[in-house]
């Protein structure tokens, strides 16, 4: 059998990521920086910003003053570099419900991002001119609207991009395939941006799929897969750069596969002792991507110490300031259940509202 | 003015079969509007399975009438991102039979959009679906499904029984800020034809008509149901003597909830019915309107006929399953016995 059907199956032999900065922060062979200077740092401040943060939402939620929310720890650079090849007034992000940064970067304020997470549903009103959709909590239901999304944007000849965020276990959901499917044929300008952190909760990576990689799937929509160190910056920024470039030109979709670690748990509700083997979680702690640009703009001497103390105590400045902003909103009516649900309220439902309001004041 | 549709004596109206009047919509709105595309399986260069799009990629472009891969969840999940980016987008669900495999994007994603992006993001979305059986369809083709539809808060579900009334309410749909699941009868495609307007016209959705007038028994119907009701009506008057008030809801969300009480304020009795099975069919939540709203005028218990809690069988064993005209009778008689 193996004889007959050799030339059919696939070539096993693990692809490895491409990498730009080595664990140490040394560039690898031969690669040109994809990023100046000034976004290198840029890049290092938001990926601090979303450490710091996770950090404090944690604590406020162990305070029961902040809602069951993901941290991004560990993923940082995979977020931050993609994120950063976009141009926030035209292209458009599509997140799931971990790219705090990305959603920052295209100009969320992180009060708004807060008060969502704070269940006020005042968090769950984008600004008009912030290109990102609403967190999606139903994983993969955000793909096929980012293909429909690219689409139109290709209709009507904006110019834009649309990069759609995902996991690892997303991508075992139906509307994966059926997104990347109809992109290829129609050669929407949409990267799918697939953050392979090793876990679903509790479900390791090679109990999703048999698949050698996930970006070899790739192939059978038409269109090219890459496989990327999740934990490097310059790789991430350099592939998706590429990929959005390729969008742009009308030649169609890209997925990537970025290779990173969850260094947390799923959510506030996990306990991930009761599943990741503490070694595991140690051999990823060196690849640590915030680390690994530090160490790197500190060989060429645009980083130390002393810089990265005031550095952190602005970051801790700004979220601060962020939360007395979110605390400060309104606090959630009962007449706010029944905003939004029509332009024009069917007459049962304004009775509703009516007697709601009363009930409930 | 389309093709087999007949110019009548009347210049400004048509003889239409209700896919004629369906047809006849879409041309006018893609027309006007360009922000409107239709996509969906075999919608284009086929023109659709019933030919709802027949001559729409001719005259509108490949750009605007789309050819989907075979994927419900991607056909509604593009669309709300269509729409994101400005456009008009009238997706079809082949049969709603499939509806299930993109319910996921109608309930959790179409229905809720608004609401989730707390009125950023409107869904000016209209999903055209055929539902109901009648036409021995192959397995699974023929279900009516409605009434889940009816408990996702955000999405407007109507069911025009008529050809002026499909197309004016397409029209009204399409126009819609909110999304709309517009479901058409199979059964009625073909066999249902009237005069309809050649011109741009809407009916209001959420308002129910009064297909019928009478005194003793008041039908509630919906989509092909309602012709099934002045069937019965027409039998009801010749060999009872008994006179009927046939009521078409049209529009489930948002329900005509004035005009379905003042229909059975009529006469006091109530007969609903639909091709869906019983428990938790719409039929019971028309019940339970009709029970607040309009008790003290009851003289008997509400009736409901519909189908039995089974799967849709086989297209040789559904005149068992679907109701048929000496059901509604018998219905009106029991409710007219107590």
């Amino acid at each position: 059998m193996r004889e007959m059907f050799a030339q059919f199956i696939p070539n096993d032999a693990p692809q490895s990521p491409i990498q730009h900065l080595l664990a140490d922060g040394a560039l690898a062979e031969g690669v040109t920086p994809s990023m100046t200077d000034d976004e290198l740092l840029a890049g290092l401040r938001l990926m601090m910003l979303t450490r710091l943060f996770d950090a404090k939402a944690m604590s406020l939620q162990r305070q029961g003053r902040f809602g069951t929310f993901s941290q991004v720890t560990g993923q940082e650079a995979s977020i931050v570099g993609s994120a950063s090849a976009l141009d926030p007034s035209i292209d458009w992000v599509v997140p799931q419900y971990r790219e705090l940064p990305a959603l920052l970067r295209q100009g969320l304020p992180l009060s708004s991002f807060m008060l969502y997470f704070m269940g006020n549903l005042a968090g769950s009103r984008i600004p008009d001119d912030v290109n990102i959709l609403p967190i999606q909590i139903s994983l993969a239901a955000q793909i096929p609207q980012a293909v429909g999304l690219a689409w139109g944007l290709q209709m009507r000849q904006t110019g834009g991009v649309v990069i759609v965020y995902f996991g690892d276990g997303a991508s075992s959901e139906g509307d994966f395939h059926e997104a990347c499917n109809l992109a290829g044929v129609i050669k929407a300008p949409v990267v799918f941006f697939l953050s392979n952190n090793g876990w679903a909760i509790s479900t390791p990576r090679h109990k999703q799929s048999a698949a050698s990689t996930l970006a070899a799937r790739a192939v059978g929509y038409g269109f090219p897969g890459v496989l990327v160190d999740g934990n490097d910056l310059l790789a991430v920024h350099a592939v998706t750069a590429e990929a959005v470039t390729r969008a742009r030109a009308g030649l169609g979709p890209t997925l990537i596969e970025s290779v990173t670690y969850r260094m947390g748990p799923h959510n506030t509700a996990d306990d991930p002792t009761r599943y990741v083997d503490s070694s595991d979680l140690e051999s990823w702690k060196p690849l640590d991507p915030i680390g690994r640009v530090q160490r790197h703009l500190s060989a060429r001497g645009l980083w130390n110490d002393d810089g990265c103390r005031a550095v952190e105590a602005e970051l801790a400045a700004e979220v601060d300031a962020a939360l007395v902003i979110a605390r400060a909103a309104p606090p959630p009516t009962a007449s706010q259940l029944f905003d939004h649900v029509y332009a024009d309220a069917p007459a049962t439902l304004d009775r509703q509202r009516a007697a709601r309001v009363r009930a409930r004041s | 003015m389309t093709d087999s549709a007949h110019v009548s004596a009347n210049p400004a109206t048509t003889t239409m079969t209700m896919v004629e009047a369906i047809r006849n919509a879409l041309t006018l709105e893609m027309a006007r509007d360009e922000r409107v595309v239709v996509l969906g399986e075999d919608v284009g260069v086929l023109g659709g399975v019933f030919r709802a799009t027949d001559g729409l990629q001719r005259r509108f472009g490949a750009e605007r009438v789309i050819d989907t891969p075979l994927a419900e969840g991607v056909i509604i999940g593009a669309s709300v991102g269509l729409a994101i980016a400005g456009l008009i987008p009238v997706p079809e669900l082949q049969f709603l039979g499939f509806g299930h495999q993109a319910f996921h994007q109608i309930g959790q994603q179409v229905a809720r959009f608004r609401f989730r992006s707390q009125g950023r993001h409107p869904m000016p979305i209209t999903i055209r679906s055929p539902f109901g059986g009648g036409v021995r369809t192959p397995e699974l083709h023929s279900d009516a499904f409605e009434a889940m539809y009816t408990n996702t808060p955000g999405l407007k579900v109507v069911t025009p029984a008529d050809a002026y009334d499909a197309k004016g309410m397409l029209l009204a749909a399409i126009r819609d800020p909110d999304p709309v699941l517009f479901l058409e009868p199979l059964r009625g495609y073909r066999l249902v034809s009237g005069e309809v307007p050649t011109g741009d016209y809407t009916v209001p959705l959420g308002r129910a008509k009064i297909v019928r007038e009478g005194d003793d028994v008041t039908l509630i119907a919906y989509s092909a149901a309602v012709q099934l009701c002045t069937k019965a009506a027409d039998l009801l008057a010749v060999e009872h003597g008994i006179s009927a008030h046939v009521v078409d809801v049209r529009s489930l969300v948002p329900l005509d909830v004035d005009g379905i009480v003042a229909a059975v304020e009529r006469t006091g009795r109530a007969v609903i019915v639909h091709e869906a099975p019983l428990t938790s069919g719409f039929g019971a939540e028309l019940a339970a309107t009709i029970q607040r709203e309009a008790f003290y005028s009851l003289h008997a218990p509400i009736e409901r006929v519909t189908a039995p809690d089974t799967p849709y069988p086989l297209g040789g064993t559904e005149d068992f399953y679907v109701p048929q005209v000496d059901d509604v009778v018998r219905g009106v008689l029991t409710a007219l016995e107590r």
